[in-house]
């Protein structure tokens, strides 16, 4: 068990040191890189906000309840809310709603062009597979991560804010206070420091999963549970170490 | 001329390929025969890189494959072309964008110098207004002869084939055997195919090197591979009804 977990993560650090080299051809590689940001991005965008309405809404809700008392003022409600989502919320739950997207997306790719031959054909012709087929993903997921959870973070405020005008659990003047009150930057440079490790983790181990795969259709399904697993669990951890570095 | 001298292979304490010593020669369809899981496409991915032999060498003109150093061993890879049991097309790419990766990648031809080599290939290969199309679109058949088309794009010296008839009906397969051997004699490749069709073996076959449970069991052609006195391989010729009573005709 031990032992089986030292090889993985030797053969993990031996694979990053294939996918960073310089890739075969540049032109190609910046074509691969467009694409992989506009499918990564876009596609994950509808996702993205619906789930970030969705959170800020809830914890507006929850916030709300919970300081129902004349002792504390209302627009603590913003300004916990906002805290949240910024510092928490988005970075690392969002994240996670990207390692089943996204990280599934490039293991079963992977893991797919692996089954069926084709990274052998790019190895045949003298193609680094892995620097190819990898390094655009990763670094579209460096830049495209960041932007998703500015996005995210902004559907959140904007969740709340509808929630708060709706429900009228608190004014929304007092939110609105709330919400702008305290505000540092570092808590935003904080969050993109932590999405940015995060979209590494993901690119990289999904893709590892996928590219070491050795079997056919079962194996495939393995591979995509397993790095759907190591990924969240290494950032989860990361999350807490980071956590502690930065604040 | 592709030699190998002493290629065996183990994977853990298993060894799959005893001491192999055969050649495949220029200009000729050198065939690679025996029965499923006797060692003919590891012994394939030896001879293209994919697998290293643990003792041997794989000689092209004299140069040793899996010795050289890294920049010599890309210039070889240029040279090589491959078609792969399953196609191996990136599904991800139409077939113009397939035939014309190997361009992309290893020349620097403008975009209509491209067009009209993928063109030219596809042409080769009687696949016509399929440029658009996706891999997935394509019938088996199709799909092995863009395959081809992809390995013959950057003017291959050395053309791979493994299994390309597997899946194929008999009448197309014998359209890719005959593409095989036309392109092999048209631009003087060196081409190496794993099979185990039988028609391909007495038609095709201009050197033929038959494997049995990983030894090299006989060496010949399609002339003598009939009439030969190995046991092994006319066990494996003449396993089927239609192949023994062959035999007895002759």
């Amino acid at each position: 068990m031990i032992e089986h977990l030292f090889i993985t993560i030797g053969d993990y650090f031996i694979f990053l040191r294939k996918v960073f080299s310089k890739p075969d051809k540049w032109s190609v590689f910046f074509k691969k890189l467009v694409f992989e940001m506009d499918a990564m991005g876009i596609g994950s965008m509808l996702i993205v906000s619906i789930v970030s309405i969705g959170i800020g809404s809830v914890i507006t809700t929850q916030t709300a309840m919970q300081i129902e008392s004349s002792w504390v003022p209302t627009w603590t409600v913003g300004f916990i809310t906002r805290t949240s989502i910024v510092m928490e919320v988005c970075p690392t739950i969002i994240s996670l709603l990207l390692v089943g997207n996204l990280g599934s997306r490039i293991t079963a790719e992977i893991g797919s062009m692996r089954v069926t031959e084709q990274i052998d054909a790019l190895e045949v012709m003298g193609i680094n597979s892995a620097s190819h087929l990898v390094l655009p993903k990763i670094v579209a997921t460096l830049i495209v991560n960041p932007v998703l959870i500015i996005f995210s973070i902004l559907f959140a405020l904007v969740g709340s804010y509808f929630t708060v005008a709706i429900t009228g659990c608190v004014s929304t003047y007092d939110f609105l206070d709330g919400l702008t009150s305290f505000f540092r930057v570092y808590d935003v440079v904080y969050a993109i420091v932590k999405t940015f490790i995060f979209g590494f983790v993901m690119s990289s181990v999904a893709s590892f999963y996928g590219y070491k795969i050795d079997g056919g259709a079962l194996e495939l399904g393995m591979a995509n549970t397993q790095g759907i697993v190591v990924s969240s669990f290494i950032i989860l951890i990361l999350n807490v170490l980071v956590t502690q570095i930065m604040l | 001329m592709i030699v190998l001298n002493n290629i065996s292979k183990y994977f853990g304490d298993k060894q799959v390929l005893f001491d192999i010593n055969t050649m495949f020669e220029e200009g000729k369809v050198n065939l690679i025969i025996g029965r499923s899981g006797s060692g003919k496409t590891v012994l394939m991915k030896c001879l293209v890189g994919l697998l290293s032999p643990e003792e041997g060498v794989v000689l092209y003109n004299n140069r040793d494959f899996h010795h050289m150093g890294a920049a010599e061993q890309h210039l070889l890879r240029a040279e090589m072309g491959m078609v792969f049991q399953g196609s191996a097309l990136f599904d991800s790419m139409t077939i113009q964008e397939n035939v014309g990766f190997p361009l992309d990648m290893f020349t620097e031809m403008s975009d209509n110098e491209k067009l009209d080599r993928v063109n030219f290939c596809l042409e080769r290969v009687d696949l016509h207004n399929v440029n658009k199309l996706y891999p997935a679109e394509l019938s088996g058949g199709m799909k092995k002869r863009a395959a081809i088309a992809r390995a013959i794009a950057c003017n291959p010296k050395y053309l791979f084939c493994d299994e390309p008839n597997s899946g194929l009906d008999p009448k197309t397969s014998l359209v890719i055997d005959e593409l095989i051997t036309d392109i092999t004699h048209e631009f003087g490749i060196t081409t190496v195919v794993n099979t185990h069709d039988l028609n391909s073996v007495i038609t095709i076959g201009e050197t033929i090197s038959f494997i049995y449970e990983g030894h090299l069991a006989w060496r010949g052609n399609k002339d003598n591979v009939l009439t030969s006195d190995s046991k092994e391989l006319n066990d494996f010729i003449y396993a089927q009804p239609l192949t023994q009573r062959i035999r007895q005709s002759l």
